[in-house]
């Protein structure tokens, strides 16, 4: 856990906002994990919830991962990780993948973001100063899952808020976004009624706390929870 | 274009390495996860070094790219792709994963356009067409052909029918439809019959030469 000088308490590492991201996965659904924090989430996952993975490269119903560095390249996930071959199991091309992705049948998407803004506009595939990104499957995920999570560090270098009025970087899809779990939070983006709820904190972080750290302005829908 | 996803697994690695080989330049490259495995060993097994797209860059032969993928996160060193593309000798053309395989689906099966929902509101979006469906916004994206495809498949036989293998699939089977001339890379040729009607993943109609690899070539 890492503690910024005026943070109140220490903030979730990764491995926790992954944890807390995966208790939201509900059994039986559709799910595609972006890379880092997201494809965590696996590793999580609450006792007798049974997801049905999708990756882009063509794959569904993959689960357990090869021994780091091992593997067979013909057996990937789109993170370029080698999963094992395991019943059920089933092979497509990029077409069928990408038909699964737009016509809506993926449930539930996890991703990362570098900004995401109150109306559930999403931004991460490129960092304007470096001039150049990788959209990859993220845009076809974005705009098209039933529901979208994000799961990331709340804020950047320090203090620097990633939950913003407007998004300043290039977006991925707009008015996407149905919840965001931080570090330091989770949060639902209302967008039918034009709000941002603060559902929880972390330990020790009070609503005026994660205020602080957040431009969009937040509000409580009865009492905030805790991450724990 | 050249198949595959990104990584070891469907990409037709011989024949990259033979069109480099060739060093014919002015190329155009159209390909998904672009140049990110050289650098990232990004879906290569650990004991090998990774080839990847970006070696048309670093050899100076391909001056644009379009694809999905063609940069890993800023923790990584510059790719070849990023490099040639800072130095302002390569253009970069960065087109959602989904709309890149369909919009090569489509050039193969004679489709001209189609409309998405991808990319609607962001930069993909600019100077393209918009029309409402049912209430929901769609882009326009037109069909994506190309003069070649590289290709990557487990299996042919003697007509050209193909036989793929796990994953390898990904753009390979889209890109045989979508170039004037579709080149396969394969680990073993068969005569008709050698391989099941039920598993032909590539029809002999869109394969124009088959190359086979090598008997235990160590490249997966």
């Amino acid at each position: 856990m890492t503690t910024l000088s005026n943070d109140p308490a220490p903030r979730l590492d990764r491995a926790a906002i992954a944890k807390r991201a995966a208790r939201d996965l509900v059994d039986g659904s559709t799910v595609n994990l972006g890379i880092g924090i997201p494809a965590m989430c696996a590793d999580f996952l609450p006792d007798g919830v049974e997801l049905l993975y999708h990756a882009e490269n063509g794959i569904l119903g993959f689960k357990e991962l090869s021994a780091p560095g091992e593997g067979d390249p013909n057996l990937m996930d789109a993170g370029g990780k080698f999963p094992k071959l395991v019943p059920g199991m089933a092979f497509f091309d990029s077409v069928e993948s990408f038909s699964l992705i737009r016509g809506g049948h993926i449930d539930v998407t996890v991703l990362g973001a570098l900004q995401v803004s109150r109306n559930g506009d999403l931004s991460n595939w490129m960092i304007p100063k470096r001039g150049i990104g990788s959209i990859g499957g993220a845009m076809d995920l974005a705009a098209n899952a039933k529901k979208v999570i994000i799961a990331m560090e709340h804020n950047v270098r320090g203090d620097l808020a990633k939950i913003v009025d407007e998004c300043t970087f290039p977006l991925t899809a707009r008015a996407c976004v149905d919840e965001v779990i931080t570090d330091i939070a989770v949060i639902e983006i209302d967008r039918k009624n034009d709000r941002v709820i603060l559902r929880e904190t972390a330990p020790g972080w009070s609503f005026d706390d994660v205020q602080a750290r957040t431009e969009a302005r937040l509000v409580a829908d009865g009492d905030v929870g805790s991450m724990a | 274009m050249i198949g595959g996803f990104g990584g070891a697994g469907g990409q037709p690695t011989r024949l990259m390495l033979a069109l480099r080989d060739l060093g014919v330049g002015d190329l155009t490259i159209i390909g998904n996860v672009a140049g990110i495995s050289k650098t990232t060993g990004y879906g290569w097994p650990d004991h090998l070094d990774p080839i990847d797209q970006g070696m048309f860059f670093e050899s100076g032969q391909a001056t644009k790219i379009t694809c999905s993928f063609p940069v890993p996160g800023t923790t990584n060193p510059l790719s070849d792709i990023e490099k040639a593309w800072r130095e302002g000798n390569a253009e970069v053309d960065i087109v959602p994963q989904g709309t890149l395989i369909e919009r090569i689906r489509a050039a193969g099966a004679g489709i001209p356009a189609f409309y998405t929902p991808t990319g609607v509101g962001t930069p993909v979006a600019e100077g393209k067409e918009h029309r409402d469906f049912d209430g929901r916004t769609y882009l326009m994206e037109e069909a994506l052909s190309a003069d070649f495809a590289l290709i990557r498949a487990q299996k042919a036989d003697t007509r050209g029918n193909l036989q793929y293998i796990g994953t390898s699939r990904a753009f390979n089977p889209a890109m045989a439809t979508a170039a004037a001339v579709t080149i396969v890379e394969v680990d073993e040729i068969v005569e008709p019959g050698g391989i099941d009607p039920e598993r032909v993943g590539t029809l002999s109609t869109y394969v124009d030469r088959i190359v086979v690899r090598e008997a235990g070539d160590p490249l997966p």
